[in-house]
């Protein structure tokens, strides 16, 4: 009934005309950027300058185990969090000794994850002109609700998981989005703007965002 | 829907209230001021406008292909398609996959569309308990209150109201100051316990892919994501014309929204799903797609492009009307420029036909919109429907000659400035003569009696516009 609503509204449309929308094809006025143009180290610098925006804390450290673990340790020490839960998958190098690992597996009922103090995770992308942290379900970064729930989310992005932009972005989350994994963008802490419009940082998910950037050494 | 005697009504009593004036003056314009900064930054933000208008466009010309192709690949990822033709069968299919949960309550993210088809007013009728959890639904839920503003629903409400309100109504308050950080945090707490223990989520969408059955909700708070994430079933209700035939159309979108809607570089929060995943997330997710009056607009040629909107809310917050009476007065849960073009689409006129009187064609809406929607086109236009059906085919001459006029403005950029800069030496007449709204005849005449018009500004949006940019 909906369809053939729909069908004969549209019934003034020649048929065969071409579908979709196509950025390369005919119309110049139309054609925005897809591509960066920024090399990997300047590429870094503007994720890093984004995402502090956002009032996210961001160490940069080298990308090797030791110093993963110790900026994550640091990170975990300036909010007093402990309990962390830590995804399958996820390099153990990085976890540092003074937290406790909690494992989801099997999988923890939602007031357990909530009770814990704090996540660390992996992610699948970056992008640096947003300063967005991209998730999707799997190795290293586990479920969803693992890196919702916590109040604290320590998330290692490595130096080559950052594109400069969002197109960039969407076309290489085509494959984790055949394989049906759910995609989160994090742009900052949550945030909300609905009382006089004053900005509270922190409303339902995690109200802390650490990021860890691992960068080959120079 | 529509308020008795109509928007002028309304908005005479809007106009009276301070209270309401000066929260809508000081956050439109604050919002206003970020958009402007978060678009400068952005090198080819016109082309995107552009390739967001074409991307809109198409979907709607074709749009049941992209319909059944939007059906399959949800079906294919594990989800279930239901349609909807009128807001009553939404209501009834969501009560029913709320029913057979077994559950009698659920959690739910904003959606203007279920605000539209009153879904949860449909559902405490079947003893459903639905509790909205975006803070300001929350504060406007418990007060009893509708939206005022799309993306701020409770801009009208200052932060001691909102604190008497959470003292009155919250179960456990615990102490409780004035400041937001303080009541966010009450909020926090009220809510996180009915997040874990919810069955049934029901939540709205911004768009879906149809090559891929990807469903997407950008929001800022984490209450959409602990929604999307947690209970075992998701029901998401979505008007038709939120389908995007690609994936990489969300390329674009995702550039256009947040730095027009909230003035970020990206929005807090994206949940994108796909059906349902294995050991993560809803085990059932349901897809409920609405008509309500969607088919009307696309039948309309001129008119299907107010279908395109994204609901980012810029253009109220240019808008010289709904600064000065807010969103209640035009009696829609859409309100501002697109409501005055959506809503009486929506019901084939037969509600809100004073609304394309609600605006003053100053232009400043369709220089704002990210997907370019000319609202003040489709609005002339929507005068002369309405004006054609009023007369019954008799159309008063004076009437005629006017919508004429317009018609021939609009059909050039050129003529349509100059008629812009016209209107406004013309505002600026009246600004100094209240008494001569009273001679205008027809919706109009009620229209200005009640604009306590403000001093026109000197030049143009427009003007200004390109004045501004290098
Ligand atoms: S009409 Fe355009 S500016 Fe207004 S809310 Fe819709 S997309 Fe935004």
């Amino acid at each position: 009934m909906v369809l053939g609503r729909v069908r004969a509204a549209i019934a003034d449309v020649p048929a065969g005309e071409v579908l979709a929308f196509d950025r390369d094809g005919a119309e110049a006025e139309a054609r925005y950027e897809r591509g960066g143009t920024l090399d990997v180290a300047a590429r870094l610098a503007l994720f890093v300058e984004r995402a502090g925006d956002y009032q996210a804390e961001v160490t940069v450290c080298a990308d090797e185990g030791a110093a993963i673990a110790a900026a994550v340790g640091a990170a975990c020490a300036r909010h007093a969090t402990r309990r962390v839960v830590v995804p399958d998958g996820l390099d153990r190098a990085w976890v540092p000794d003074a937290i406790e690992p909690v494992a989801d597996d099997p999988p923890l009922a939602w007031p357990d994850l909530a009770a814990c103090d704090g996540v660390l995770s992996g992610c699948e992308l970056a992008i640096a002109v947003t300063g967005t942290v991209i998730l999707a379900t799997g190795p290293a970064q586990g479920r969803r609700a693992a890196t919702l729930l916590p109040d604290l989310h320590v998330c290692v992005v490595r130096s080559h998981q950052i594109v400069e932009t969002v197109p960039e972005a969407i076309a290489r989350l085509a494959t984790p989005i055949a394989a049906r994994r759910a995609i989160t963008l994090i742009s900052g802490p949550s945030a909300t703007s609905d009382i006089e419009l004053k900005r509270v940082e922190g409303v339902h998910g995690p109200r802390r965002l650490e990021l860890i950037v691992a960068a080959p050494g120079p | 829907m529509t308020p008795a005697g109509g928007f002028p009504a309304a908005a005479r009593a809007a106009v009276a209230d301070s209270q309401l004036r000066a929260n809508l003056r000081g956050a439109t314009h604050a919002i206003r001021d970020k958009r402007a900064a978060a678009v400068a930054e952005v090198a080819d933000w016109e082309e995107l406008r552009e390739a967001g208008r074409l991307i809109k466009e198409r979907a709607m010309r074709h749009l049941d292909r992209h319909l059944e192709d939007l059906e399959a690949a949800v079906i294919a990822a594990g989800g279930q398609v239901h349609w909807a033709p009128d807001g009553a069968a939404a209501n009834r299919i969501v009560g029913d996959l709320v029913a057979a949960t077994g559950s009698a309550e659920a959690v739910k993210v904003k959606s203007l569309a279920t605000d539209e088809i009153g879904l949860n007013d449909a559902l405490a009728a079947r003893g459903i308990d639905v509790l909205e959890t975006d803070l300001a639904e929350l504060i406007n839920q418990l007060a009893g209150d509708t939206s005022s503003h799309i993306l701020v629903p409770a801009i009208h409400r200052n932060r001691a109201e909102i604190r008497e309100l959470f003292l009155r109504e919250l179960p456990d308050p615990g102490e409780l100051d004035e400041t937001p950080a303080a009541l966010a945090g009450a909020a926090r707490r009220f809510l996180r316990e009915r997040f874990l223990r919810a069955e049934v989520a029901i939540s709205g969408a911004n768009f879906a892919v149809a090559e891929t059955g990807t469903v997407g909700v950008v929001e800022s708070e984490g209450n959409g994501r602990m929604c999307t994430t947690l209970p075992r079933t998701l029901i998401t209700v979505m008007g038709i014309e939120k389908v995007l035939p690609r994936l990489s159309d969300l390329e674009v979108m995702l550039q256009l929204l947040p730095r027009s809607s909230t003035a970020e570089r990206m929005n807090p929060y994206t949940s994108l799903w796909t059906g349902v995943t294995p050991g993560d997330g809803p085990e059932g997710f349901h897809l409920v797609l609405l008509d309500a009056g969607r088919t009307n607009a696309l039948r309309d040629e001129v008119g299907r492009q107010a279908l395109h909107c994204i609901r980012c809310s810029a253009c109220l917050n240019v808008c010289p009307v709904y600064e000065r009476t807010g969103g209640h007065a035009y009696g829609s849960v859409y309100p501002g420029p697109i409501g005055a073009i959506l809503t009486p689409q929506l019901s084939d006129l037969e509600s809100g036909a004073t609304l394309p009187w609600a605006s003053s064609l100053c232009g400043a809406c369709y220089d704002v919109c990210p997907v370019k929607i000319d609202i003040p086109t489709v609005l002339v236009h929507l005068r002369g429907e309405v004006v054609r059906r009023e007369a019954g085919g008799s159309k008063d001459a004076a009437e005629r000659l006017s919508m004429k006029a317009a018609a021939y403005a609009f059909g050039s950029t050129t003529r349509y400035r100059r008629a812009q800069r016209l209107a406004l030496r013309a505002l600026r007449v009246l600004a100094k003569v209240p008494v001569l709204g009273r001679l205008v005849p027809g919706p109009l005449a009620a229209w200005i009696t009640v604009r306590d018009l403000p001093e026109p500004p000197p030049e143009t949006f427009g003007d200004w516009w390109r004045g501004r940019r290098p």
